[in-house]
């Protein structure tokens, strides 16, 4: 029992990122117990006209409260999801989130998926394994996951699949697809 | 006590800032830690220790992540960050990551992890 005590708990984390109000909050809350992680961060000028943001112009911190969640498998091995801040101007908080990561889930509305392209570039660039999730929002048009392939321009192995945050069986094959996913990615580079 | 609304407490906000918990520095000594990296009490507390550290201390009896720290204590990450470069440049703590290396690329563990989340 000793040599279990003392080994070091393994901890993996899954980043949960797309456009603002996709629904990151409601997936991380759907699937483990949702904590605010409270970061106090710089503001750039950039945030500037893009939130609302009168009246605090002079405003250089703000505190960010990040989405985080935990998922424990077992005693020892826990996995930490954390919803990436959705602002460009939080994107330097990223590099830091991204670091060792497991992989990425990208939550993608069909009704505005521009808002998804920074994240599926910034994931396919620093090599993170990612699937894209498209959430079905009510009274959204239904897309298929081809279309959304096409228009995201994915390398085919990214795994694209339809869902509902709110819905934690639908949560929970989203988290499973994205292992799955990274466990491909790394047999295949092995 | 009145019936008209006041702040008590909490809701007053903090009493002390938190960056002038950590005389206004941003960056941990040594190395930044990893948001998932485990933090361990390995030393006992003195009575020259601040009310977080001692905090910090009782919350790592038992191995907690930096970020579960943060929640814990309700202080900004980037706090308890230097708060622990302090106290493990004072032996106190012990900081381990494991997201960075091994556990990410290995197999057998991200088996575990896929059966573990379709058993939830």
């Amino acid at each position: 029992m000793d040599s279990v005590l003392s080994e070091d708990p393994v901890a993996l984390k899954i980043l949960i990122a797309g456009g603002f109000g996709v629904g990151k909050t409601t997936l991380v809350g759907s699937i483990s117990e949702i904590k605010p992680l409270r970061t106090e961060e710089v503001l750039s000028d950039r945030g500037i006209g893009v939130d609302d943001l009168d009246g605090v112009e002079a405003k250089t911190t703000t505190t960010v409260a990040m989405d985080f969640g935990r998922i424990t498998i077992r005693e020892g091995l826990v996995v930490y999801l954390f919803g990436t801040p959705g602002q460009e101007r939080f994107w330097f908080m990223w590099d830091e989130l991204s670091y060792g990561a497991l992989g990425a889930v990208v939550i993608a509305d069909t009704r505005r998926l521009t808002d998804c392209f920074p994240s599926v570039d910034y994931f396919e660039q620093r090599g993170t394994p990612f699937v894209v999730a498209v959430n079905c929002f009510d009274g959204a048009e239904q897309h298929s996951v081809d279309d959304v392939r096409i228009a995201l321009d994915l390398d085919d192995d990214v795994p694209v699949m339809l869902c509902d945050v709110r819905r934690r069986t639908s949560a929970k094959e989203v988290m499973i697809t994205l292992v799955e996913h990274s466990l491909r990615t790394l047999t295949s580079a092995n | 006590m009145s019936d008209s609304p006041q702040w008590f407490d909490e809701e007053a906000g903090p009493l002390v800032r938190p960056y002038a918990l950590i005389r206004g520095r941003t960056r941990s000594s040594g190395d930044a830690f990893d948001l998932v990296a485990t933090v361990r009490a390995i030393g006992e507390p003195t009575g020259e220790l601040g009310p977080e550290q001692q905090l910090i201390l009782r919350a790592a009896r038992s191995p907690i992540s930096v970020a579960d720290l943060a929640v814990e204590l309700d202080l900004p990450v980037g706090v308890v960050r230097v708060l622990l470069g302090d106290m493990r440049d004072h032996g106190l703590i012990s900081v381990t990551s494991s997201s960075a290396g091994g556990a990410r690329t290995n197999e057998r563990i991200l088996k575990e992890v896929i059966n573990g989340l379709r058993a939830l």
